[in-house]
């Protein structure tokens, strides 16, 4: 990561304005979304709009045509170009043709995409922004933090300053009363304009129809007043039918403001008469700018559902740290991203896609359905593709993808008696490379790994056999957490099986971008894991877990090597989380806790991918309150702990702020025990609990549940 | 009931719901409202009309008489006037929206430029949600299709709502019963 793009990032975390004003943005949104939300089956809603979305991504010339043919029959004039420079010629010809000299607009994320002020200011024309918060940012020679928030990162002391230098008048900081100059300076502006400039939410094919909101009511203005009306919209924003409209309405305010509707929607459908009787001259410009290519893109096709909602950032953990302009200076946060790789070009997501931990909470959100995580690791993959690994993470995958020579690194760390944090090699492995103590302590390499552990551990003979996949983390710090998963399924009639040629399950090379080698990962893993006659394969790493569950397939899916995914599909068939295989046995009575334990009070915090991508939340929970554990939740339960694999190596500015807002989550609660089922979690916790000093103890539930087996 | 619904979640909004039996009685709580908010014939205190079904049924040169009530609309009128009242044709109860072919300039000076607009709604035609009016309306024949829910708002600033930015700051909604309205 370049250092500019560091420093943008240590100025962000630092500027307490604008992390205080997206926290508590973040916390509010996240309840009035569920409640603008209540009574509407948003998996349902969502799974129209993916649909009716990806129809038209996938006939996106189609629709462009039929858009063209029904707008014009109307009598509005459309251009339609794939060049952002031809759409700045455009708009510039038809302002010199009528001999413009003042726009005014209402929010457009394609005109800031083509950087269309500059160039009309260029020319002589003054552009006049009217939405409220465009109007702050272009008073600051700034550009947009937020798709629909643009000056989110501004304080009104700060926008007082901008108001009483335009406006020469020494003004305080009440809101309403910075409202009230708004309207009175710009309302000239509106009914001096010769020409309007909007973008468009919606345009649909089937009528030549484009559809406006704002809760201002700038658009309307904008539309109305000049005599000449240009809206510029990406052509990701057609959908074919009219009717659909009401299933994009239904979701847009609701995800993007948390609002049933936006105070003015229009739908405008050819010109209208202007005030002196004439009719409008209404240009509508259709602009690709690499969204077709986008959309013969098996992978990103599905960025085309997007309906601009930023959600995704709204609920963005990393987002709500650093704001938007870490990102760059047009589209931010997690969709941002992958527009900013399409739209200007993949270099530039070299950096911000980097910012994204990967805990998937925007994928739960997104109304256009869109794996958000999923396409950015993408980006990562082609940026690997491209540009090649750096010398230092080649030189940890050669070695993660030798075993022998990989375990036996790990050893000889641990004969050393050293923590991750020491120890020459060790710690450059990508789960382990740990300069960061800050906030943090790491645990020691276990003196026994669990692989030489399991051999002294006197199992029962039984029938059903389960091979335990342990993840390097549990392997190798925490085989404490093995044993008792082992006692437990032997209590069940379990018999545990270890096959030894398993190794690292390729989550930390996949999450950066090094797929060549999680394949390697992937195929070391199954030849092992399948060798055994087992009936499961468990882990108590949901980050395994889930490599094992979904990303060997995926994985080799992206590098074509179809010959093996019979064999991972097979994995994938056996593979289950502890928690899930666990609650099974207790409710069907082969396993039973101890009865009648008061345990007091304890907490639980969802590890990511167990939440998100397995969607198991419930069973631990219920597993320790039959335990005898009061269950109290925290604050954001489910919010990620900032450890994100070599995540909070790579940007420890970004991980530390996370992990003290999950300890402090953590021990508001007052419960002296916090469970998770991660032990990447456990580390990361478990290491912030003790600097903190905190006297709360960190545990993975399977340690918890083996002290309460009925004997 | 379709109109509790409107009435609740237009309120949640903001708006101001009225309703009237009749079209008299709504004219005559009209002009008394507009009385009391300060209505006058001088400039930020004066009221536009724009055209309407609703005033067929009445004598548009007595209701002149009343100061500052005017029906010629002009964009420099809309500007300065306190009021602006138009009647929508339609409503969604499930968002509390109100819904008009504003394709007539006139519609839309009145409702987007005065501090205050109120919009005179037919109690029947309230219609429970979006898919019902996208149904019952062309944009082949409605040029310009406008939805109003609440009054014009932002939270731009620091995420603090504030009420009235570009649009009106008050929507009064004045129901009426027995209007068979446009439709």
């Amino acid at each position: 990561m370049g250092t500019e793009f560091k420093e943008s990032i240590q100025k962000a975390v630092n500027n307490a304005n604008l992390t205080g004003a997206l926290g508590k943005f973040s916390e509010a949104y996240k309840v009035n979304r569920a409640k603008a939300y209540e009574g509407i089956d948003f998996e349902e809603l969502r799974g129209r709009i993916a649909e009716l979305k990806s129809y038209a991504a996938s006939n996106l010339e189609m629709l462009s045509e039929q858009f063209t043919r029904n707008a014009e029959a109307c009598g509005a004039k459309v251009f339609r170009t794939n060049d952002p420079a031809r759409v700045r010629e455009y708009i510039l010809k038809v302002a010199q043709d009528n001999g413009v000299t003042t726009v005014v607009k209402s929010k457009s994320m394609a005109t800031e995409e083509i950087h269309l002020n500059p160039f009309l200011e260029k020319a002589g024309i003054s552009v006049g922004e009217t939405d409220l918060g465009e109007w702050i940012i272009q008073l600051a020679g700034q550009t947009p933090s937020h798709m629909v928030m643009p000056a989110i990162h501004m304080t009104k002391e700060e926008v007082s300053d901008l108001f009483s230098k335009e406006v020469n008048e020494r003004l305080t900081s009440d809101i309403p009363r910075l409202v009230r100059v708004a309207r009175n300076e710009l309302r000239p502006r509106f009914l001096e304009a010769d020409m309007g400039i909007s973008g468009g939410n919606i345009a649909v094919a089937e009528t030549g129809s484009i559809v406006l909101m704002t809760n201002e009511g700038n658009a309307r203005l904008v539309t109305s007043l000049p005599k000449i009306h240009i809206a510029l919209i990406g052509i990701e924003k057609l959908i074919a039918n009219y009717a659909d409209i009401a299933t994009i309405l239904k979701a847009l305010p609701r995800s993007a403001t948390a609002q049933l509707l936006t105070s003015y929607v229009s739908i405008i459908t050819g010109p209208t008469p202007n005030t002196d009787g004439s009719m409008k001259d209404l240009h509508i410009i259709l602009m690709d700018n690499r969204r077709s290519e986008m959309a013969a893109d098996p992978k990103f096709r599905q960025a085309l559902q997007c309906i601009r909602c930023a959600s995704c950032l709204n609920v963005c953990p990393i987002f709500r740290l650093v704001g938007g302009h870490v990102f760059g200076k047009v589209y931010t946060g997690g969709i941002g991203t992958i527009l900013t790789a399409w739209f200007d070009e993949l270099k530039k997501s070299e950096d911000i896609q980097g910012l994204c931990i990967q805990c998937g909470t925007c994928r739960d959100v997104c109304p256009g359905k869109i794996d958000i995580p999923e396409l950015i690791m993408e980006i990562r993959r082609r940026l690997v593709l491209e540009q090649g690994l750096p010398l230092l993470q080649q030189a940890i995958y050669s070695v993660v993808n030798n075993r022998t020579l990989f375990h036996g690194m790990l050893r000889a760390a641990a004969l050393a008696g050293k923590p991750f944090t020491t120890g020459k090699f060790v710690r450059h492995l990508p789960l382990f490379l740990a300069d960061l103590t800050d906030g943090r302590s790491l645990p020691a390499i276990a003196a026994e790994p669990f692989r030489d552990r399991i051999k002294g551990i006197k199992q029962p003979k039984c029938k059903e056999k389960a091979a335990f996949y342990s993840g390097c983390l549990i392997d190798f710090a925490y085989p404490e957490m093995g044993e008792a998963l082992v006692k437990i399924l032997n209590k069940a009639g379990i018999e545990v099986l270890f096959p030894l040629d398993q190794t690292c399950c390729g989550a930390p090379a996949r999450y950066n971008g090094a797929y060549e080698v999680a394949a390697g990962n992937a195929v070391d893993n199954i030849r092992a894991l399948l060798s055994e006659d087992v009936q499961y394969v468990i882990s108590a790493c949901p980050t395994c877990t889930v490599a094992l569950d979904h990303e060997f397939i995926s994985t080799f899916e992206s590098l074509g090597l179809t010959e093996w995914i019979a064999k991972a599909r097979e994995l994938a068939g056996k593979t289950v989380d502890f928690s899930t295989l666990v609650k099974k046995l207790v409710d069907k009575g082969r396993l039973s806790l101890k009865d009648g334990n008061i345990l007091g009070k304890i907490t639980y915090h969802d590890s990511c991918h167990l939440k998100r991508t397995l969607k198991v939340s419930e069973q631990p929970r219920e597993l320790l309150q039959k335990a005898g554990y009061e269950l109290t939740e925290m604050f954001e339960c489910d919010i990620c702990c900032g450890m994100g694999g070599s995540y909070s190596l790579k940007l420890p500015e970004i991980s530390a702020p996370i992990l003290q807002r999950k300890l402090k989550n953590i021990k508001e609660t007052g419960a002296p025990v916090v469970a998770m089922d991660c032990p990447g979690c456990v580390m990361q916790i478990r290491g912030g609990m003790d600097q903190d000093g905190a006297n709360v103890n960190v545990r993975h539930t399977v340690e918890l549940l083996a002290e309460q087996l009925r004997e | 009931m379709l109109y509790q619904q409107f009435k609740m979640r237009a309120e949640g909004v903001s708006a101001e719901v009225y309703r009237y039996a009749t079209g008299d009685a709504a004219l005559s709580g009209l002009i008394e409202f507009l009385q009391r908010e300060g209505l006058a014939d001088k400039p930020c205190a004066s009221a536009l009309w724009a055209d309407c079904s609703f005033l067929a049924g009445f004598d548009r040169n007595a209701l002149k008489m009343i100061a500052g009530l005017k029906f010629e609309v002009t964009r420099e009128l809309a500007s300065e006037a306190r009021f602006g009242i138009s009647q929508m044709e339609w409503a969604l109860a499930d968002t509390g929206s109100l819904v008009q072919n504003s394709t007539a300039i006139a519609q839309r000076l009145v409702s987007s430029l005065p501090t205050i607009h109120i919009a005179l709604l037919p109690t029947s035609n309230i219609l429970p949600d979006m898919p019902a009016l996208l149904s019952r309306i062309n944009p082949k024949e409605s040029a310009y299709i406008a939805m109003i829910t609440g009054p014009s708002r932002t939270a731009d600033i620091e995420r603090v709502l504030t009420i009235g930015v570009h649009g009106p700051e008050r929507l009064v909604i004045f129901c009426v019963d027995g209007l068979g309205g446009t439709n």
